[in-house]
């Protein structure tokens, strides 16, 4: 695709970058290296460190350890305006434009120049803007298609895409496409990070994959090299990790019995289409996807945080509505949520936070009939293994414990229904193991689990049946045997169960580029 | 115009009841006349530049409760060193307590950033600091106001070309307001910096990808909001001719008359002119009040009502704004 | 029970001194209450005996209660200011309702302020989601607007001071205050209930993390309408006893108090943004405070230096409880 024969050196090159977070590691070793008009796809599986490396090399995060050259002179780039400065300019997945300010008044913050932010906006197939009306009031994607347009106004020398064809309708993402390929052959650099194997193939030039924080590998895109990058995002994985001990489960789920839960046609603005399943009692259900599909709202719309705009949830047969936690808690739903920040009161005592849901109902805030609490917090910490030998404050637990106690207080409140939403997320192995064993355990008792995962062999582990939801949409359903990785990855990127994706699917997509894209 | 209404729609309305409190006053009270409108800008004045300081740090996301504090301060800082001094003095005098102001609101902002407490907390104990200070100063109401300075705010400005009657209409503490915060907020509203205080308040995430510097840019804001009640203290001074150590009503006022006024306590909207009408309607409402014979006792408690109402108003329009799914 | 048990790196020992703060914030307290009383013997030999003891107790047991209503609000990340306000309602009203109402009456009619300042806060705060530092600033100013109507409505039938009061608030028995006999059964309550009520539960973890009380079911506006009240009734209580040590009703009884009040639960270890803290080290906390502001009266340091002390106080130590948590 480039014109220039003689190897070039690379515009951005980075090395060896490491970040921790405490004691996690986000990144370890990643390296990425950039040619001069080149377009580049940056890929890898949730939590692989794409969004922390695209962090750092924006300025907006500061490395613990790696190099990174641009145009071969070494770069501190310690804020996302030096960042501007050096030519690197970021687009992320949520719009950088100020709500309350006009979009003139957006350019004039970042120092763009209007003349060819105007070009560009009419390029990217918006004819008839309006630069003073306010950012808050313009749709979310035509705010996207203007922050790329701000950033190609200044020209930057390397532009990160981070998700830019997301939530896109279809003619302006096929706009965004052509001028991204422009991009390249102005001599201009893209990084282009994407969920979609078909912008891949008919944009990009090479990939760099990212799996657990470091690069695993870099490939030239040509036909047919999906299914070497998804090997390389699963890694060793690959194999089937067929789970044999799953004898234990198996309380027959009677047939046509009512379900314990049953959603249908659930509809939450734009990020949740028509959504139906059931959960039956005695079963865990796996929902498998990739970041941002709608995931969060289906689980906050079930434990009755948001109100869904549209569709119905059945418990036992009638229909609820949730106004509040307290309406979803008192139908014998809980939810565990991913980020144990959120539910935990950190500074409090394990005791406390297994029995907060007990004094929540008002009728309950007199006494506390301390003796019998005891007896059931000592029961559910027993059950859970929760090393409790650091007495005091929750915060200082590990993870896992702090994991385990979110999930002891509702085996505590016995709920009938439990939401996990990707519980076993930064924690160790045994502790990971433990909880799988105890939602089996659970589901033996005849309650029913619903088990957000982002690692695709937890779903083996646990579940007894998968929905893969992708863009707002159930798009498949496996029974767990056929639930195996290359499955789940291919339907969680929405390509059709069964079917390689190749260039002729592409063909269909996109025809007129589909020449340019094969060399 | 339909993008003119929605976002200056709020201002205009708050104008119109402005003018139609107007009406109200000179059917109360056939006789008001331009010497009324005189006292009411004067009375204006000091609640205005609290108003003014409170306005910008709202904008920038946060919160300044040490605005009264910040303005006894100031006036009793004033009224001591004009306290026997010459006239020419006070040309000294002016200029320094202006820099104070700006210093001691700058001090919050760094104390913020640097410290990490949030601004409620920092400024709370400011306003007990400040308040400490201003009793050191001066322990009981006293001091005094250079001659020149007090005649700055009485009487009328005469504009050539207008005839009396209509100059009568244009009194000194008015125009005094009106250039006091163009000098200042008209330069900032168009420039970088004053773009940046909007983006730090509408969001901070979206203020740091674009290249703002965030923590800078925060504690200017503090700063303006010193400058501004430095201002407030100063008229405070002037049109009472002493300076009192202990803070008048003005927190509450300014953070009412900020909400009253369209910017939305999270920040990033709204400007500086909602808040100064909104500022003229509260007063023009206690002169209402005052002309119907209400027991002013009565006043001080329809007035508290009427903030907390407003105050409570903002809240929940705030809380409604925020999307689905958002923290309670 | 060692550190090392769940930490096996090395602590160093600055950690283990944080650790130590965080785990038992009384005894640095203590250590600290000690070391001033000593000085105050130094400074002036002989001054610390019985009486000067139960007179420490008497001043620092209305300050303790007031202080009582921060440490309940500052858990779940409020403030209530309004507590001089109701204090002075409740006192006014009981002491000029009394001259011709059965005891009981008085007492109810003093005590309907309370509750009803109380129910707006906490509708205010808990509906609406006001700052509860901006919403009782409010209701504060309100409630002296209605005490003045009021003082004008009573000023023909004059004041007194109830016996029983009086007895209570400057009575000493066997070299303990009386007023210990309210006091004791009111610290007790409110110890047990931060610690033994579903109630005082709720407190904790709202404050603590108001998303993760939401998914356990609780309904923050309940919560946060019975604490407000509950405080506004204390603060109502606390004027009564405090009228009855100042003998001299006025529309500032008690207003001196609230600023002490929100350093002495910060000193006492409540943090500020909630979740954590408790009343015993209040109660030392308001004890420091008293005997302190006798050092500073012996070494004549003005009210301006008092409070300026205070801010920082409160500002010192948020910022050194936010290095301890964050150091974790």
């Amino acid at each position: 695709m480039t014109t220039n024969p003689l190897p070039q050196s690379p515009l951005l090159d980075a090395t060896g970058v490491a970040k921790n977070y405490g004691a996690v590691a986000a990144l370890r070793n990643a390296s990425l290296s950039v040619l001069p008009g080149e377009v580049h796809a940056l890929m890898g599986a949730n939590g692989a460190g794409k969004s922390t490396l695209v962090k750092i090399l924006t300025g907006a995060l500061k490395a613990d350890a790696g190099r990174i050259l641009i145009r071969g002179q070494q770069l501190d780039v310690r804020s996302p305006a030096a960042a501007r400065r050096a030519g690197l300019l970021p687009v992320y997945q949520e719009p950088a434009l100020i709500p309350d300010l006009d979009v003139l008044s957006n350019l004039r913050l970042t120092g763009t120049p209007v003349e060819p932010f105007r070009a560009w906006v009419r390029e990217l197939g918006i004819p008839d803007l309006d630069i003073r009306e306010t950012a808050r009031h313009i749709p979310l994607a035509i705010l996207r298609v203007l922050d790329l347009a701000r950033a190609l106004a200044v020209e930057p020398d390397v532009l990160l895409l981070d998700e830019m064809t997301a939530a896109l309708p279809a003619n302006l993402a096929e706009k965004v496409l052509e001028v991204v390929r422009r991009q390249g052959d102005a001599g201009r650099s893209v990084i282009f990070i994407s969920h979609r194997f078909v912008e891949i193939s008919a944009l990009c030039d090479r990939a760099t994959v990212l799996r657990d924080g470091s690069t695993v590998g870099v490939v030239d895109i040509e036909p047919g090299v999906e299914e070497r990058i998804v090997e390389m995002m699963l890694g060793t994985r690959i194999e089937k990790t067929r789970v044999a001990a799953r004898a234990t489960n198996d309380v027959a789920v009677a047939a046509g019995s009512r379900p314990r839960l049953s959603v249908r046609n659930l509809q939450l603005g734009t990020k949740l289409n028509d959504v139906s399943f059931d959960l039956a009692n005695g079963e865990v259900v796996g929902v498998f996807a990739l970041e941002g599909q709608g995931q969060d709202e289906l689980f906050a719309a079930l434990a009755g945080s948001i109100r869904p705009t549209g569709g119905t949830i059945d418990v036992d047969g009638a229909p609820v509505k949730f106004s509040h936690p307290s309406d979803a808690i008192q139908a014998g739903i809980a939810y565990v949520p991913g980020d144990r920040a959120e539910a935990l009161a950190m500074q409090r005592s394990v005791r406390e936070n297994i029995a907060l849901p007990f004094s929540a109902a008002l009728r309950k805030w007199g006494p506390i009939r301390m003796r019998r609490e005891q007896v059931v917090v000592s029961s559910a910490i027993a059950r859970l293994q929760i090393d409790t030998r650091a007495q005091g404050e929750v915060q200082r637990l590990s993870g896992g414990n702090q994991q385990k106690v979110t999930i002891a207080r509702w085996i505590a409140a016995n709920a009938r229904t439990i939401l996990c939403f990707d519980p076993t997320r930064g924690i160790d192995v045994g502790t990971k193991q433990e909880i799988y064993k105890l939602l089996r355990e659970l589901a033996g008792q005849g309650k029913s689990v619903l088990f957000y995962t982002s690692e695709m062999e937890e779903v083996q582990r646990v579940c007894d049946r998968v929905i893969v939801i992708f863009g707002g949409r159930v798009v498949d359903t496996f029974p767990v045997e056929q639930a195996d990785e290359p499955a789940l990855m291919r339907a969680a990127y929405g390509l059709p169960r069964g079917a390689k994706a190749d260039v002729g699917i592409l063909a269909d997509v996109k025809p007129g580029s589909s020449a340019e894209a094969t060399p | 115009m339909s993008r003119f209404l929605r976002n200056q729609g709020w201002v205009a309305g708050l104008f119109a009841l402005l003018i139609f409190l107007f009406v109200v006053t000179k059917l109360i009270q056939p006789g008001y006349g331009s010497g009324d409108f005189g006292s009411l800008a004067r009375a204006v004045l000091p609640y205005a530049f609290a108003v003014a300081a409170q306005t910008v740090v709202v904008i920038a996301g946060g919160i300044d409760l040490s605005v009264a504090a910040m303005m006894a301060l100031t006036s009793v800082t004033a009224a001591s060193m004009m306290n026997g001094a010459s006239e020419e003095y006070a040309l000294f005098v002016v200029p320094f307590v202006l820099a104070m102001g700006f210093v001691l609101g700058a001090l919050n902002g760094v104390l913020i950033v640097v410290t990490r407490v949030p601004d409620i907390v920092v400024t709370l104990a400011m306003l007990f600091v400040l308040q400490g200070v201003a009793l050191l100063v001066l322990e009981a109401p006293g001091g005094a106001a250079a001659e020149w300075l007090k005649a700055s705010v009485i009487g009328t400005v005469p504009i050539p070309g207008l005839p009396d009657w209509a100059d009568a209409w244009v009194p000194k503490a008015l125009v005094l307001l009106v250039v006091c915060l163009c000098i200042v907020w008209i330069p900032l509203r168009r420039s970088r910096l004053g773009l940046s205080i909007y983006a730090i308040g509408s969001n901070e995430l979206a203020a740091f990808r674009s290249g703002v510097p965030v923590a800078r840019t925060r504690i200017v804001a503090y700063a303006l909001s010193g400058l501004f009640a430095a201002l407030g203290g100063l008229s405070l001074t002037v049109s009472t001719g002493i300076g009192a150590p202990i803070p008048g009503p003005y927190l509450l006022a300014s953070v009412a008359a900020v909400v009253l006024g369209g910017v939305a306590l999270g920040g990033g909207k709204g400007g500086l002119l909602g808040p100064i009408i909104a500022v003229f309607v509260l007063r023009l409402v206690r002169t209402d009040l005052t002309l119907l014979a209400i027991d002013p006792n009565v006043t001080a408690i329809i007035e508290g009502l009427i903030m907390v109402a407003v105050v409570m108003f903002g809240a929940f329009i705030t809380m409604r704004s925020r999307p689905a799914g958002a923290t309670p | 029970m060692t550190d090392s048990a769940t930490m096996p790196q090395p602590v160093s020992f600055g950690r283990r001194i944080k650790r130590f703060m965080a785990d038992r914030p009384l005894i640095p307290l203590i250590i600290l209450l000690i070391i001033l009383v000593v000085i105050l013997q130094v400074l002036r030999p002989g001054i610390v005996n019985e009486r000067w003891l139960a007179n420490t107790a008497k001043f620092a047991i209305p300050l303790a209660i007031l202080a009582g209503c921060q440490t309940m609000t500052m858990l779940t990340g409020g403030i209530d200011l309004s507590v001089g306000t109701v204090a002075t309602m409740s006192a006014f009203i009981m002491a000029t309702q009394i001259v011709n109402q059965d005891p009981t009456v008085a007492f109810l009619l003093a005590m309907l302020p309370a509750v009803l300042i109380g129910l707006v806060n906490g509708i205010g705060v808990g509906v609406f989601r006001v700052h509860p530092l901006i919403m009782t600033l409010g209701t504060s100013l309100i409630g002296t607007g209605f005490l003045q109507v009021y003082q004008r409505t009573v000023i023909a039938s004059g004041a007194k001071i109830p016996d029983f009061l009086n007895w209570l608030g400057t009575g000493v028995t066997y070299g303990f205050p009386n007023a210990l006999l309210l006091f004791v059964p009111v610290a007790v309550l409110i110890v047990f209930m931060l610690n033994r009520t579903g109630f005082g539960r709720l407190l904790y973890a709202v404050g603590d993390n108001e998303r993760a009380a939401r998914l356990s079911g609780v309904r923050y506006w309940q919560v946060i309408t019975a604490l407000y009240i509950l405080s506004s009734l204390l603060a109502g209580i606390t004027g009564l006893l405090y009228i009855g040590l100042i003998k001299a009703p006025s529309l500032s009884l008690a207003e001196p108090l609230v600023l002490p009040s929100v350093a002495a639960a910060v000193i006492g270890g409540t943090s500020i943004f909630g979740g954590r803290g408790g009343y015993t080290g209040t109660i030392i906390g308001a004890l420091i405070l008293t005997v302190l502001t006798t050092l500073l009266t012996i070494l004549q340091m003005p009210e301006g230096g008092r409070r300026i002390l205070f801010g920082f106080i409160v500002l010192f130590v948020t910022a050194a409880y936010l290095r301890i948590v964050e150091d974790r």
